[in-house]
């Protein structure tokens, strides 16, 4: 068999691979900035405004500033995974993007370019797999450093992945019963013909975005890292730039779950009240990207404006909002999303 | 008991009803408290670029005078530094040589004069004792330095420039006694 690799093919896709990583880690560097910027404002202050006009030059800094700390190993760790553990984080929260429809197909240089890495027909459970390994980078981190804190913090946010992810499947699993694919552009290419769906699943949504929160660790779902608590969870023993990975990735993960939300129930790259089709591909196409990123930008506010507003859960509550509430209403979600499916099958005949 | 005021709020122990127990309505209202602090006022000030204004009888920095002709006033009588509570005052007197006319205002002048800044608790007693008008108080407060011995000042960093010779910076570091009258 005769395998014709496509020389033009391969350097698309890794420019597209080139500048979807930096655009990645550009924006999860500017969302660290954002964080800073909307944590002052909600709280009456100003935030950083030294470095640069505006201050917009703060995380090159705060990079540079993690780069010459002192790297410390502790000797009763276990190095290499002491240093697998961020590296594993860093890895997952960036591989999470590769499946992530961009925008739509651009023409340049009389080739059909889509601006999606890999339009794989099982991209949702592709993010799916990545994300869940993502808490391994948390847990083997915490487990390498041997110390209580950072254990309890690895601990639990195992079992606060576990939980949620639960809730967070089978409400996905009513939304791929209403778009009856797991291809990620399919869904978008959906949602631009008809609405988004959000309109059919408002608790998915909600639900979804619920658990979104847990899952990338933030407030008030933050407990691995409860600083008043754990003294910064797992990664307590990191310091320079291996602590700066955990944080990064964080935004990182916060970036990308931004994307698939905006993907699933937004109708991402799509501009709302739009008709693409009666204008030029190219710029539509562009402009699809930016409307994406808008609604990102809304979304990655959102989780900030939650964080400077909603105290951390005790962890019993954060046990009981997972399996007796998220859960069931998920259940119920999926059971009334299948019986309306059935019913307008049916010609809504019981 | 009679309450004490009329602030008393009863505890509302009643049973939370679905729609409180979602907690939803009351995430989206503390949301929007959140979301009103954006326009807010702030209250910070930019420091270094911007400064709060002070009083005009605010107790900074010492300054020692000159008069018009840019003489020193100071004629190290030591009333201020007998008249400092924290004896952070120090200073030797000299005479005035013959040719000496255009650098001090009288026969006997301060041949070395130290505040140190540590001591200092800015009382101002020292400006209220000197018989010349040669020490005052001005708007700037002490800065920062990384040394014990930087806070003592000297003599170079006490005077006032030159009216003369350094007429804009004179009139910067005279500020709002420029307004006053000099007697």
């Amino acid at each position: 068999m005769l395998i014709a690799i496509d020389l033009a093919l391969i350097i698309e896709k890794l420019v597209l691979i080139v500048i979807v990583v930096m655009a990645s880690l550009v924006i999860a560097m500017y969302a660290t900035y954002g964080e800073r910027k909307i944590a002052a404002v909600l709280q009456d202050r100003r935030g950083p405004n030294r470095a640069g006009p505006f201050g917009i030059l703060q995380p090159v800094a705060d990079g540079l500033k993690l780069f010459f700390k002192e790297e410390i190993i502790p000797d009763f760790s276990s190095k290499a995974l002491f240093i697998l553990g961020p590296s594993l984080a860093m890895l997952t929260a960036i591989m999470t993007s590769a499946v992530v429809p961009w925008g739509n197909t651009i023409n340049l240089f009389d080739r059909e370019i889509s601006l999606q890495i890999a339009d794989v027909n099982v991209g949702i459970l592709y993010v799916f797999a990545v994300v869940s390994m993502g808490v391994y980078g948390i847990m083997i981190g915490s487990w390498a450093s041997n110390n209580k804190y950072s254990l309890m913090g690895g601990l639990r946010a195992a079992s606060q992945i576990i939980s949620y992810e639960l809730a967070m499947g089978i409400s996905l699993i009513a939304l791929l019963m209403v778009t009856g694919t797991l291809s990620l552009k399919e869904m978008v290419l959906q949602q631009q013909a008809g609405y988004w769906n959000v309109f059919y699943q408002p608790l998915g949504f909600l639900l979804f975005l619920i658990c979104a929160f847990a899952e990338c660790n933030r407030t008030p779902f933050d407990l691995p890292e409860a600083e008043n608590e754990l003294i910064g969870g797992y990664h307590t023993e990191y310091s320079s730039m291996k602590l700066g990975f955990y944080l990064f990735s964080e935004y990182i993960n916060m970036f990308v779950s931004s994307v698939i939300m905006s993907t699933l129930f937004f109708g991402g790259y799509d501009i709302p009240f739009v008709n693409e089709a009666n204008y030029d591909q190219n710029w539509m196409a562009l402009f699809g990207v930016l409307a994406l990123m808008a609604k990102v930008v809304c979304f990655i506010f959102l989780f900030m404006w939650v964080r400077w507003t909603i105290p951390r859960f005790r962890y019993d509550q954060l046990m009981h909002l997972g399996w007796r509430i998220l859960i069931p209403l998920a259940l119920l979600n999926m059971l009334v999303t299948g019986a309306v499916i059935l019913l307008k099958q049916n010609n809504w005949h019981f | 008991m009679q309450a004490l005021t009329n602030r008393l709020k009863p505890v509302d122990r009643r049973k939370m009803n679905f729609l409180e127990r979602l907690y939803l309505v009351a995430i989206f209202k503390g949301m929007l408290i959140t979301f009103s602090h954006i326009f807010k006022k702030k209250p910070t000030i930019n420091y270094p670029e911007k400064t709060r204004p002070f009083s005009p009888v605010f107790r900074g920095l010492h300054i020692l005078n000159r008069d018009e002709e840019g003489r020193e006033n100071c004629t190290a009588c030591g009333l201020c530094a007998v008249a400092c509570p924290a004896e952070a005052i120090t200073m030797e007197a000299a005479e005035r040589q013959p040719g000496e006319e255009n650098l001090y205002r009288e026969e006997k002048y301060a041949a070395k004069y130290e505040i140190n800044m540590l001591r200092c608790i800015f009382c101002g007693l020292c400006e209220e004792a000197c018989p010349k008008d040669a020490i005052y108080m001005s708007e700037t407060f002490a800065p920062a330095d990384y040394q014990r011995k930087q806070f003592i000042y000297k003599k170079e960093e006490l005077l006032i420039p030159h009216p003369l010779k350094e007429t804009a910076a004179y009139e910067k570091a005279l500020g709002n006694r420029a307004k006053k009258k000099v007697n």
